[in-house]
């Protein structure tokens, strides 16, 4: 999967939790919380959204570096996004 | 034969737009199936239907919008005979396409008693005087007095006939209808609800540790959030002080013993929503987390269901995540109680004769006087307290 690959699928992951929000307006280097007006039960759904997507199991410990689209890029890019 | 009628989802709500019928004239239905989709200033609503049987007739069609209590369908039970053209006239509702002008009751032609003087109107002189008060026509009214004249009843029931149709408004975006649907609940709660507030903090150390423990084990579907714990804790509590678990109907409060829980959920753009989570005291952690997330997601997204709006038995709202330590909220009616926490915050903390820093949370409850008194609303938060100490047993 390539990385614009791996940003599409991330993109329709927060389209899930946050269906109202303009996508394209969402700055990759900025917290996601911050410009989606998200909260914990969003993001908990958001990541179960990426490891159902990724097959991937992401640690608590690893939410921090979910905290932008750039973030979720690279994280997913170097756990085998595949 | 059973009337399907328009549900009331919540205090603020007095009347439903029909968007559309799942299922048509002849269809069998289950009981808690989806049969229609209504929308409401809040949000567009799932509706379920609660018998089992056959839909007779359609009598509301989409796109009409009608009050609470309107009978959108006849529904024929199983084993009800199929019943011939009865006459199930439609109720008359003013729908969005209802005449800009309230119009009084349409009434059968006038009985064979004319008034002794042609084209005057034959009333008392106090049913003038008040008609003419309320703008009422005069010659609209069929009289019941001798010869036909017009009594002060016959004017003040087409007052009452016509009171419950309010001007038309124009159509408010939902946004805007949110706000004033939040406004008339939130104005009548402080009306007539005498609120007492108490707070209380509770040290959540032993909570979050377990929590971490936990979620170590579990895989990303099946974390948990400790927002989840701390509402089981509420439903529990509530087995303590039950009458906080009441709904205030006609002058009295009435207990519950079903525990459904309404979970405050903010909607991004505005406003705000408490769906039921329901038996929330029977719910392992494991199925209330999964309901608790999946309710959030159709929260937002737009897509609850009745039953979920219709019967939450106490609110619980959670302002932590926008750095709030404390909430004192105003308490959803027919509710006596509501429950808020702030975030938790590391303070210092006196334990066995030492400061020593820990997590804190603080609770407080909403309280209707009517309903419970400071005391019991004082043992309901230790309640909570004491239950949060034992996280393994949630």
């Amino acid at each position: 999967m390539t990385k614009d690959e791996i940003r599409g699928t991330v993109l329709r992951a927060l389209g899930q939790i946050a269906p109202e929000a303009d996508l394209s307006q969402l700055k990759p280097n900025l917290r996601i919380r911050d410009q989606l007006d998200i909260d914990s039960m969003d993001l908990l759904n958001f990541v179960i959204g990426l490891h159902k997507e990724f097959k991937v199991e992401i640690p608590e410990a690893d939410y921090p570096k979910l905290a932008t689209l750039d973030g979720c890029v690279d994280y997913l890019a170097s756990h085998g996004g595949t | 034969m059973t009337e399907f009628v328009m549900p009331q989802l919540g205090a603020d709500m007095s009347a439903g737009k029909l968007l559309g019928w799942r299922k048509n004239v002849g269809e069998s239905v289950r009981r808690g199936d989806i049969i229609a989709d209504v929308e409401t200033d809040k949000a567009d609503i799932e509706i379920e239907v609660f018998t089992s049987g056959v839909i007779e007739k359609i009598l509301v069609q989409p796109g009409e919008k009608v009050p609470v209590g309107t009978v959108l369908a006849i529904i024929r039970q199983e084993g009800e005979a199929a019943k011939a053209e009865a006459p199930l006239a439609p109720k008359a509702v003013p729908s969005e396409a209802a005449p800009a002008k309230p119009v009084a009751p349409v009434l059968p032609p006038r009985p064979a008693v004319t008034p002794s003087e042609p084209g005057r109107v034959h009333a008392s002189p106090v049913a003038k005087k008040l008609a003419a008060e309320l703008g009422i026509d005069l010659a609209s009214l069929a009289g019941t007095g001798p010869g036909g004249r017009i009594t002060l009843e016959d004017v003040q029931k087409a007052a009452q006939a016509r009171a419950p149709q309010p001007a038309p408004t124009p159509e408010l975006d939902r946004r805007a209808r949110m706000r004033q649907a939040i406004a008339a609940a939130m104005a009548r709660s402080k009306r007539e609800i005498p609120h007492y507030y108490l707070s209380t903090a509770i040290d959540m150390s032993r909570v979050m540790a377990w929590l971490t423990q936990e979620n170590l084990k579990r895989s990303v579907e099946d974390r948990l959030v400790y927002g989840v714990l701390l509402v089981k804790a509420v439903a529990l509590a509530l087995h303590d002080v039950p009458e906080l678990n009441s709904v205030w109907s006609a002058g009295k409060a009435v207990q519950l013993t079903d525990i459904h829980v309404g979970a405050a959920i903010s909607l991004r753009g505005g406003g705000l929503i408490a769906p039921a989570l329901h038996n929330t005291d029977r719910q392992s952690l494991d199925e209330l987390m999964k309901n608790f997330r999946d309710l959030v997601q159709r929260a937002r997204a737009g897509s609850l269901r009745s039953s979920e709006l219709s019967d939450p038995t106490i609110t619980v709202t959670s302002l932590g995540e926008q750095g709030v330590e404390a909430v004192f909220g105003i308490i959803y009616p027919p509710q006596v109680a509501l429950v808020g926490f702030g975030k938790i915050t590391e303070r210092p903390w006196s334990s066995g004769g030492q400061i020593v820093s820990r997590p804190v949370l603080t609770a407080t409850l909403s309280g209707d006087h009517r309903v419970t008194d400071g005391h019991r609303g004082g043992l309901f938060l230790a309640a909570i307290d004491r239950i949060l100490q034992e996280p393994e047993k949630l």
